[in-house]
């Protein structure tokens, strides 16, 4: 079968992304080491302008013989996870010009890893699914041990390497189950063949719960958490910010897109599984932070945490269970990146801390910033106003009218654990003794994020609209 | 004795195991994990080329190349971190890796 033209349009994005990457690769290779900055300004205007071109103008269909697909669902989930990509960029600059690691090939890395991500969003076929997957991994590993002198760094590298790849493995073995029991890899053929009656095959069953490790494993929901606190808390800290934002939203909505696309007729037996994950996700996100001194480590739990919630909109299964998914990714972007940018400013006497009680006192050395973090510490423990609790409100909202009573309660308990740790953090910054300041820093891009998220988050409620209807619409696109 | 779908599946679904157990198992040397990583994804290509034969469906074994690719490039990748380390602290062993807990 031939390629039109019409397939080359549809992934103009994918195509324009790789192709600058390949460029600016490239340039910095020509260039050297000098190269680094713009590079990395080039990467961030890239990505951007990837994440325009999505809507201008908005296409949709299936491209390549329907191994790629383009609708509402998937564009929405690009454009987040593009930006989210975007920001942490210039965010890391600081860092890694003091550890003395800012090469070009970092943001050369984050772009192939957002190239990837954009391919599994619109994967519509369990070939391009696994490619992509496979292109968004393999970046993150590199990334994850960037800093390459570091041991810590380079060990949460082949940590995440040695158990990324065998969650790969897993999904893999699934996909090949699905493919001999349904007879194809589209995702097409495989719901027409669970709806002619392979559905109740125990390969097919099979199949599906090794798929659906592997996807847990991306999106670190409990039982296949085990890597992320390692990871988050070895990993460089912009690169941790990074994997809190971009991959969670990729593997979120490439679970969506398995489990609401193909698997729809297997929806009572996913629904089991997702609403375990999901409820055990919560309590661990709850429970094992509460003694955590670490910062990094704590929003690790915090980010497992917050999957849970998320999974529970999953198993809503319903249109407004999708639309509660993209709203609360969209508040999960902006509350992550900016308590990211706070901890990205946590340095002292030149040196980068990362310890809870490294921020007493901060209320008094540094008001705006302690502010700030406040601000998303309040968010996250899901407390009105603030954007963070209406994202909560509108997941158990959804499960609610699922008839996931259950769930949905033991979330609610989950969230009264969890805000312990949160407002610890407040409290340390406001009421314990003041440890030695920590450095005050110039006006720069963590500050300018910093803030710019603590309006976002605190004056949310002002006007919630625009982002309920982009999830809305979103969700459209599941439920045409 | 005819050899039919069953027997293959079943070969495959040995590998996977052993590859699996391998890592969980394995207390000695990352590069062992490494082995493993490529037994399990090359008992998913005998699932794919087997079922691609017995259903006369050509797409299982385009399938099994992108997988072949993809390993040797996960392989690439996994050996790079792995040198990197050996240069920070100077040892594969599994339990020496342990800079932090968990």
């Amino acid at each position: 079968m031939p390629i039109g033209l019409e397939s080359w349009t549809l992934a103009r994005p994918e195509i324009f992304l790789a192709a600058v990457t390949a460029l600016l690769l490239l340039y910095g290779v020509l260039r050297g080491e000098t190269s680094a900055a713009f590079v990395s300004v080039a990467t961030t205007v890239a990505l951007l302008v990837t994440a325009v071109l999505i809507f201008t103008p908005y296409r949709e269909g299936t491209a390549f013989s329907s191994l790629f697909i383009v609708d509402r669902l998937t564009a929405t989930m690009k454009v987040l996870m593009l930006i989210g990509a975007a920001i942490t960029i210039p965010m890391s600059r600081a860092y890694f010009e003091r550890v003395k690691v800012w090469r070009f090939e970092y943001p050369i890395v984050v772009s192939l890893a957002a190239l990837g991500m954009m391919l599994m969003i619109s994967a519509n076929d369990l070939m391009s699914l696994y490619v992509g997957l496979e292109l968004q991994s393999l970046s993150l590993y590199v990334i994850a041990a960037f800093q390459r002198d570091s041991i810590r760094s380079t060990e949460a590298g082949i940590k995440y390497f040695v158990l990324g790849s065998v969650a790969s493995g897993m999904l893999l073995f699934g996909a090949s189950l699905i493919y001999g029991f349904c007879g194809g890899t589209a995702f097409v053929q495989i719901s027409r063949a669970l709806l002619e009656g392979k559905a109740g095959e125990i390969g097919v069953i099979v199949g599906l719960v090794f798929v659906v490790a592997g996807l847990a494993f991306k999106i670190a929901a409990v039982p296949f958490h085990m890597w992320t606190p390692d990871v988050y808390e070895g990993s460089p800290t912009p690169v941790t910010a990074f994997f809190a934002v971009a991959p969670k939203i990729a593997a979120l909505s490439l679970t969506i897109s398995v489990l609401m696309g193909p698997f729809k007729p297997l929806f009572p037996q996913w629904q089991q599984i997702i609403v375990v994950v999901s409820v055990l996700s919560m309590a661990l996100g709850a429970f094992a932070a509460l003694r955590q001194p670490n910062i990094k480590r704590l929003m690790a739990y915090s980010s497992i945490g917050n999957v849970g919630y998320i999974l529970l909109g999953v198993a809503a299964g319903s249109e407004k269970g999708i639309q509660s998914v993209v709203f609360y990714l969209g508040i999960y972007l902006v509350m992550t990146l900016g308590s990211f940018a706070v901890i990205l400013l946590m340095k002292r006497r030149d040196m980068m801390v990362e310890q809870v009680n490294d921020l007493a006192g901060l209320g008094r050395t540094h008001p705006m910033l302690a502010f700030a973090m406040m601000v998303f510490m309040f968010s996250l423990a899901g407390i009105p106003p603030l954007a963070g609790f209406w994202a909560k409100l509108y997941v158990f909202m959804a499960a609610i009218e699922a008839k996931l009573f259950w769930p949905a309660v033991l979330g609610v308990l989950a969230s009264v654990v969890a805000s312990y740790y949160y407002l610890r953090i407040v409290k340390v910054m406001y009421f314990d003794e003041p440890a030695e300041a920590l450095d005050a820093s110039a006006f720069g891009v963590n500050r300018a994020i910093a803030f710019v998220a603590a309006v976002i988050v605190a004056a949310f409620s002002l006007a919630p609209q625009p982002l309920s209807l982009v999830a809305a619409a979103a969700a459209k696109g599941l439920f045409p | 004795m005819i050899i039919g779908l069953g027997h293959y599946l079943f070969v495959a679904s040995v590998l996977f195991t052993f590859g699996v157990l391998g890592i969980f198992l394995n207390r000695k040397n990352v590069i062992v994990i490494l082995m493993c990583v490529e037994l399990m994804l090359l008992a998913v290509n005998i699932n794919l080329v087997a079922f691609s034969v017995f259903q006369g469906n050509v797409v299982g074994q385009i399938f099994a190349m992108l997988v072949l690719t993809v390993a040797a490039a996960e392989a690439a990748i996994g050996l790079a971190i792995l040198v990197v380390y050996f240069r920070n602290r100077g040892t594969v062993e599994v339990e020496d890796i342990n800079a932090m807990k968990g």
